[in-house]
């Protein structure tokens, strides 16, 4: 591989400014380029952001005080439907490939993708699939309103809407599965010379897994909702008692896809925070080979956890009890990582830049969604905590300040990598606070929500719900007007600034190939493999 | 002296606590049941053993950011590995784990024991109502949010919440139910999946369409207790509470009797020739509960979404065809009110529809002309 690269280069050295990037807008329409792709992902999951966050800030407007005052209760269902399906497969997924395609081949040594054609196809399904589900908003019966869990038979009553949101699922779902399979191509195959798998940086160890997830689970959802469609336009009847089906049978199919697709949403997270924790603690990552291994584990064990969504469908007790076991152990592999984040920063010696400081608040922050998913794992007590705000809580706990301050955090960490400048570390602290104090303002009320007995997915609610609730809705408005600042530092370090030097931060090249190539790397990254001791 | 500003900081924290206990609760209910006292045991034990992880886990943190900083002088260190501590905290985990598995496995072996029920109740899940069957009495009702709470709840209503007595808790007919009497419940959904959850009983279940689900429950105290359904079923969703009433044996006994009396009487008057005015009065009342959240309170419906009753051509047309799209609904949309409203409600709001909200009709139907159920 790499003698081919070599002489590949010889030959063609002097053609080497023909390979630039061509002039405009065709430019990020016909690109092949692993940093064009990656820029476009997550510019796209950065808008998808702006959109999902505004119908979040439509349901904390409706839900401020008791009463309905701005919207109909449809329409609320459809801003809860909506905003789920947009932040998982609009913000929080193409934010991941984003990163992915920008930093695997520069981190493994690699100038581009395995298959870059591949590559330009999986991101420009994207568009057309979200441009779809918007329109669904503004079609006869309005957008999908049964939630992004799609459980049938109140999702046959959906309108038009109905055929376009299962049409979106499959694009989306297609795009996924060809990224991952360029990925874990990339990875087997293009690494530098002495970059053995279990050198690999964590980010792209967790990558790799979440890939084979990818692979293996977006299929079944495929499946799952092409069989809610022809019960609903063929006369079939998987999902419908009256014909022989059975509806949980659907929530079973969706859930042997829905975790797993948690766990997608995470993953990559836990190798972004495992880059960054070292590189600001100054100090290896603690316990590199029993971190692959945990990832791998939580991997695994996610393919058999499903039926914890569906303690309260009335499953034999035998089901019961086997799925409360299986998803308690969740937490040991869990546990090891968060323990040995916390060895890596032990006698280190810590700098807290942006990046550094949302990595740490993510280990805190997540380690508090572990806890709630540990309460709930236990069967019987989740009889009291399902459906309620209890879960919101910590599905948010685990998503925001779990993944998404994943990717600001690497975000702020890779940017000046990515634009040669520094971002303004101020601005970047300030956004930090922000972000930080709303995030635990909007969330941490609804555990308190629902342990007195608020149901989720509600318009309205009694009166004894009213301060958490107030609480929940100014700390989401502080929330999302905070992203605005994220943007203008982005948009600012894009535009210039303080000139970063390759390294970035301080004995950064210790700490992966990334750090070794100029900020900004070349169009074609590793034009000459590295050789990785 | 620091023991003091300790003290006072506690005092301060109870004075808090207790300003917070006044309007609203911050855990979950111990309940009126075995059942539900041992989720709340097994919820708390969990909660506490999280909160020590948490002490520990969060204790090591911050006092690695406090010491372990450049700004401080501080120079990395160079381990990265260890496997016994690897072992360590692998195995811990797990043994707790197995310590919290075991009480678990109790609770939920007693909580599918269904067996030896002194009497059986029949939940069905409706688009937006809960039906009540008391299987060993022939007893059966639905029951819907109070009217007080569904005007509230319109959207711009003006009627502040808080004025309304159990704003969105509170239902026209509520369950009445025995203490001390092993009650099992079965569920089932009539049209989507629906769940019935009152936290004082300390469990929640789905109701699925074409499926039968159990739960059982012992009250051990008098009083009223409130849910809700928690299970995404549509529009109305947030609007379909759940009352419980508990009451001793012999006025459970005499309740029910009231209701068999009160429900043959209902029955025979159902055959009478009803005057405009009634069928009017009862078509407004029924009108306002089950078809103004949809339609609107005028009748002019949701433009693009609802359509209108006003000036419609079903409410205008064939009175026939007007009382077939009420008995079987229409679209995805317009449930079926064949079942859930009496023979009575059906004749009213049709006979309401045809000579209010704008319309002149000035024709009428009577309950005995409708052959439902």
């Amino acid at each position: 591989m790499s003698a081919s690269a070599a002489t590949h280069d010889d030959h063609h050295d002097d053609h080497h400014d023909d390979h630039g990037p061509a002039k405009g807008f065709m430019r990020w329409v016909y690109t092949t380029n692993h940093k064009d792709i990656g820029t476009l992902y997550m510019i796209t999951s950065l808008i998808m952001f702006m959109i999902g966050g505004a119908m979040a800030l439509v349901i904390r407007l409706e839900l401020f005080e008791p009463g309905m005052q701005y919207v109909d209760p449809g329409f609320f269902n459809q801003m809860t439907t909506l905003h789920a399906l947009i932040m998982v497969f609009g913000a929080v997924m193409p934010a991941f490939a984003g990163m992915a395609n920008w930093m695997i081949p520069i981190m493994i040594g690699a100038p581009d993708m395995a298959l870059p054609r591949l590559n330009n196809w999986s991101f420009w399904l994207l568009p057309f699939g979200f441009v779809m589900l918007a329109s669904t908003l503004f079609m006869e019966g309005g957008a999908p309103a049964a939630g992004w869990t799609l459980y049938p038979p109140l999702v046959l009553q959906t309108g038009d809407s109905f055929p376009f949101t299962i049409f979106t699922i499959h694009i989306l779902g297609i795009s996924s599965i060809m990224a991952a399979i360029n990925i874990i191509t990339t990875v087997l195959n293009m690494r530098a010379p002495g970059m053995t798998m279990m050198k690999l940086p964590l980010f792209v160890w967790t990558w790799v897994i979440t890939a084979f997830l990818l692979i293996a689970v977006m299929p079944v959802f495929a499946g799952a909702v092409t069989m809610l469609l022809t019960d609903k336009y063929f006369g079939t009847s998987f999902f419908n008692a009256a014909g022989g089906g059975d509806p949980v049978l659907y929530q079973h199919l969706f859930w042997f896809f829905g975790h797993p697709e948690v766990y997608i949403l995470i993953l990559p997270s836990f190798g972004i925070i495992s880059q960054i924790i070292p590189t600001f603690a100054r100090k290896p990552l603690f316990g590199y080979s029993s971190m692959v291994y945990a990832t791998a584990s939580i991997g695994l064990l996610s393919f058999v956890v499903w039926a914890h969504h569906q303690y309260t469908v009335g499953m034999p007790i035998a089901g019961e009890l086997y799925f409360t076991y299986a998803t308690m152990l969740i937490a040991v592999p869990t546990g090891v990582k968060v323990f040995n984040w916390i060895s890596t920063m032990w006698r280190g010696s810590m700098t807290f830049e942006t990046p550094m400081l949302f990595a740490i608040a993510f280990v805190m922050l997540f380690t508090m969604g572990g806890f709630t998913g540990l309460m709930m794992s236990i069967s019987p007590a989740d009889l009291q905590y399902h459906d309620t705000y209890f879960i919101v809580a910590h599905f948010h706990y685990v998503l925001v300040p779990g993944s998404v301050f994943a990717l600001m955090a690497g975000t702020y960490y890779w940017l000046p990598k990515w634009t040669g400048y520094m971002y303004d570390e101020r601005l970047g602290k300030l956004h930090f606070w922000l972000t930080t104090i709303s995030v635990n303002v909007t969330f941490f009320p609804q555990h308190f929500l629902g342990l007195a007995g608020m149901p989720r997915r509600i318009p309205d609610y009694a009166v004894q719900f009213a301060e958490f609730n107030a609480w929940s809705s100014v700390g989401a408005f502080v929330f999302g007007f905070s992203q605005l600042l994220f943007i203008y530092i982005i948009i600012k370090a894009v535009r210039g600034g303080q000139k970063a030097t390759d390294e970035v931060w301080e004995g950064a090249s210790e700490h992966g190939l990334e750090w070794q190539l100029p900020s900004p790397p070349p169009y074609h990254s590793w034009i000459t493999a590295p050789f990785v001791k | 002296m620091r023991k003091l500003r300790l003290w006072l900081a506690g005092l301060g924290l109870a004075f808090l606590w207790g300003q917070a206990e006044a309007d609203y609760t911050l855990n979950l209910t111990e309940g009126v049941t075995e059942l539900s006292r041992d989720v709340h045991d097994l919820h708390m034990v969990i909660f506490w053993i999280c909160v020590a992880i948490g002490v520990l886990v969060y204790g090591l943190i911050i006092y690695s950011i406090a010491n372990h900083r450049k700004s401080k002088g501080a120079i990395a260190a160079d381990f990265h590995e260890n496997t016994k501590l690897e072992i360590v905290w692998t195995v811990i985990p797990f043994l707790i784990l197995i310590g919290m598995a075991i009480p678990a496995t109790r609770v939920m072996i007693k909580i599918y024991d269904t067996s030896g029920a002194d009497m059986t109740i029949k939940v069905t899940g409706y688009q937006w109502k809960w039906r009540y069957e008391y299987l060993d009495e022939g007893l059966d009702f639905f029951s819907t949010l109070d009217a007080d709470s569904n005007r509230a709840r319109q959207t711009g209503s003006g009627i502040r919440p808080a004025s309304v007595d159990n704003y969105l808790l509170n239902v026209d007919k509520p369950l009445v139910l025995p203490t001390h009497k092993k009650i099992r419940f079965v569920f089932t959904g009539a049209d989507v999946l629906h769940s019935w959850w009152v936290p004082a009983l300390g469990w929640k279940k789905d109701t699925i369409p074409g499926f039968i689900t159990e739960a059982w429950a012992n009250i051990e105290q008098e009083g009223t207790f409130r849910g809700q359904c928690t299970e995404l079923c549509g529009r109305d969703h947030g609007f379909m509470p759940i009352v419980v009433v508990a009451k001793p044996e012999s006025e459970y006994r005499a309740w029910i009797a009231e209701q068999k009396s009160a429900g043959a009487a209902a029955k025979a008057d159902a055959t009478r020739e009803f005057s405009m005015d009634e069928l009017m009065a009862r078509g407004k009342t029924t009108y306002e509960s089950n078809c103004a959240a949809c339609h609107q309170a005028t009748g002019e419906g949701i433009p693009g979404m609802v359509p209108a009753i006003s000036n419609s051509p079903v409410a205008t047309g064939p009175i026939a065809q007007h009382l077939d799209v009420v008995l079987n609904g229409k679209g995805a949309m317009m449930p079926a009110f064949r079942e859930t409203l009496s023979p009575v409600e059906l004749a009213a709001v049709v006979t309401y529809q045809r000579n209010a909200l704008g319309n002149g009709m000035a024709d009428m139907i009577q309950p005995s002309a409708i052959k439902s159920n």
